[in-house]
């Protein structure tokens, strides 16, 4: 099986849903010529042509009204936000529309539409480029949130995103597209949305994150089974909704859980998942559920966004911590 | 009004004219020489018709919300012959995207009295209704349908099908942002695409002169670089008209409309709106000189189209169908409080199914 990265999953996945079905189209900003500024969407508009891969004037707001419109009348759109700091004039689109036209028409009129946009800092942007703020989607009903972390989950999840017959917002790691690298045979299989993944086994602690922020977890996850301690690690990939079984069965086993995210604290999604490992597993529980995440700052610019973002380091201390709570 | 000097020196590199559309003067007398439709006595009849109805089902609805029985509802009074002009020159496979004050198209469309009762009685049912499948429902968030609109037009056009998306909007929605952008792009691409403003001259208690500083709105389709025209809004064979060439333009594949239907909101902006706080009632008062209805029956009295009689039978039937419509209304029976899960995803995800049982009344093992 051929290694690609994790962008280049993405855009096999784009190819793949253009060639089995004739509705899929793609739009954004650059995403024809130009092939996409990450170049998830290269070689696309050559292949598919431009009225299947059209480039948009530069206006956010339209492409999340222009997928609903598209959607409605039967197509697949998948539409590229350029960055996530980009996303929130769609947000009036997402929340009024896209989320509910099926309900507010009981069935009549559907949304099948993929929002994609990259997610996260770590690339050494400029400003407004490194935000992550998946809560603020996972908190708007109606509308799937998913975000891979690996080729291989891009690959397969991005078919189902694009398969599904409701709402997705897909975020996509910013700092993996290259770094992350892995066999994906493009055999045109999805994988199932709604459902964690765990990506390592063990009996002490569980270790929840999505996203870029699993390479840390997953390093921290190696490092502390040196010195002993067994970490389970789940990769969310849906956020909205979460898999809460595979979440609280792993906490049911393990009894202490260190939720690790790259946004600001306040509000952020693990708020959600402790919360939840409170109401219902709180008998399993022998430490205090913990948080490792961004500050509830304003993500820093370039030189200092390495000190935002949860290291190995910090979340290796959180685990320890948890661990030695009697 | 901004200054408008210009340096004479410099050369002029474009030109560009709104034009304005009126057949029928406010008192019934004939402007300019008829379109060709307006031969047929029986369309205009039926706009007559379309429109009284219109008008005397929001009397209804605006009772039924006094008295506790409705939610808040708008009225179209004064601007019926938009609504109504502008369906009456749609096919039923042409998509319409409208507003909330826009139950004229509905209507025109097949759309039943009771069940836009029952949208703005607060039950989503409402918006599952008896029109075009494809049609979109009410908009209430102003002017965010037009990035729909072109979205759908796109997809007609992709498809390559003789299709035609028809976006409605009032005054207060061009100063959005959603709608310069679908402007903008349907101008790019060509779409077959006719947007509506219904310019009734107040967004709630905003005026125009405080929404823009343009002479007109029409000419807003200038800088999205296609043809905007300026239509006695009043006057519904004029909407007719512009409705049928511009939809016509857009079907023959040259490209999107703009129609600025200049009009008056004689009523309140919603039952729960009393406009006599920001708007003189001397203004009111001469524009009920200018109303759509009174215009077009004085035209067909003058040309012996429509008699005391006929006015007489079609008050009767309307008041039939109004009230027949309102009880049916008023008996439907509230969907079960669970069922606000079912529509949420196609399939209810494993993760909400507690929920649902929880709301009707389950309990979990």
């Amino acid at each position: 099986m051929p290694e690609v990265t994790l962008v280049e999953a993405i855009n096999l996945a784009l190819a793949r849903a253009m060639e089995d079905d004739p509705d899929v189209v793609v739009l954004g900003e650059d995403v024809g010529a130009n092939g996409g500024v990450f170049r998830a969407t290269a070689g696309l508009q050559k292949r598919f042509g431009a009225e299947r891969v059209l480039d948009t004037p530069l206006a956010e707001l339209l492409i999340s009204g222009l997928c609903v419109g598209m959607a409605a009348q039967g197509l697949k759109p998948v539409g590229e936000i350029q960055f996530m700091g980009f996303i929130y004039p769609c947000l009036d689109q997402l929340v009024n529309h896209a989320s509910r036209l099926r309900n507010r028409t009981q069935g009549r009129l559907t949304c099948p539409m993929v929002l994609r946009t990259p997610h996260g800092a770590g690339i050494r942007a400029p400003e407004h480029h490194s935000e992550s703020t998946e809560a603020m989607l996972a908190h708007i009903p109606g509308l799937r949130v998913v975000m891979p972390s690996s080729p291989e989950r891009a690959y397969g999840l991005l078919l189902a995103a694009i398969r599904d017959p409701d709402p997705v917002v897909f975020l996509e790691p910013t700092r993996l597209y290259r770094a992350a690298k892995g066999e994906v045979e493009d055999n045109g299989e999805a994988l199932p949305l709604d459902a964690a993944f765990v990506l390592r086994e063990g009996r002490d602690l569980t270790l929840i994150s999505w996203g870029a922020m699993l390479k840390e977890t997953v390093a921290a996850a190696k490092a502390l089974s040196a010195e002993g301690i067994a970490a389970e690690v789940i990769d969310l990939a849906t956020l909205k909704p979460y898999d809460e079984d595979t979440v609280l069965g792993s906490v049911a086993k393990t009894g202490r859980c260190v939720i690790v995210h790259e946004a600001a604290r306040t509000g952020g999604f693990g708020a959600e998942i402790a919360a939840t490992i409170a109401e219902r597993r709180l008998s399993s529980l022998l430490a205090p559920v913990t948080r490792v995440t961004g500050y509830d700052t304003v993500v820093p610019m370039a030189r200092l966004e390495q000190y935002y973002m949860p290291s190995v380091e910090r979340i290796m201390t959180a685990a320890r911590k948890v661990c030695q709570f009697s | 009004m901004a200054s408008r000097r210009v340096n004479q020196d410099l050369p002029v590199i474009a030109r560009f004219e709104v034009r304005h559309r009126n057949y029928l003067a406010p008192d019934g007398s004939i402007q300019r020489p008829l379109p060709s439709f307006a031969s047929d006595s029986k369309l205009l009849i039926e706009l007559y018709r379309s429109m009284v109805l219109l008008r005397l089902f929001d009397r209804k609805a605006v009772a039924l919300q006094r008295t506790g029985r409705l939610g808040t509802y708008a009225v179209s009074l004064g601007q019926e012959a938009v609504s109504v002009g502008i369906a009456s020159a749609m096919r039923e496979e042409d998509v319409l995207l409208p507003s909330y004050r826009d139950n004229g198209a509905l209507l025109w469309r097949g759309v039943k009295l009771e069940e836009i009762l029952l949208f703005w009685g607060g039950d989503e049912r409402g918006n599952q209704f008896s029109g075009p499948v494809h049609d979109f429902p009410f908009c209430v968030p102003v002017g965010s349908q037009a990035p729909h609109a072109a979205g759908v037009a796109y997809a007609l056009k992709l498809r390559k099908e003789p299709r035609v998306a028809v976006c409605l909007f009032g005054d207060g929605a061009t100063s959005k942002g959603d709608v310069y952008e679908a402007m903008n792009f349907a101008g790019v691409h060509k779409l077959p695409l006719v947007f509506v403003v219904a310019n009734n001259q107040w967004a709630i208690s905003v005026p125009l002169r405080l929404q823009t500083a343009c002479e007109t709105l029409a000419q807003k389709a200038i800088a999205a670089g296609f043809l905007g025209e300026q239509v006695d809004g009043s006057d519904v064979v004029a909407m007719r008209a512009a409705a049928e060439e511009a939809v016509a333009a857009a079907r023959d594949g040259n490209g999107p409309r703009f129609i600025e239907a200049v009009t008056y909101r004689l009523g309140d902006h919603t039952t729960s709106d009393d406009a006599a706080r920001y708007r003189p009632a001397e203004e009111v008062q001469v524009h009920w000189k200018e109303e759509p209805i009174a215009r077009l029956r004085t035209y067909l009295v003058a040309q012996k189209m429509w008699s005391k009689a006929d006015e007489e039978r079609l008050a009767a039937e309307c008041h039939e169908r109004v009230e027949a419509a309102a009880e049916r209304y008023l008996a439907t029976v509230p969907r079960r409080p669970e069922t606000i899960f079912d529509h949420l995803f196609a399939d209810l995800p494993e993760a909400y199914a507690a929920q649902r049982r929880e709301l009707a009344g389950e309990h979990d093992a």
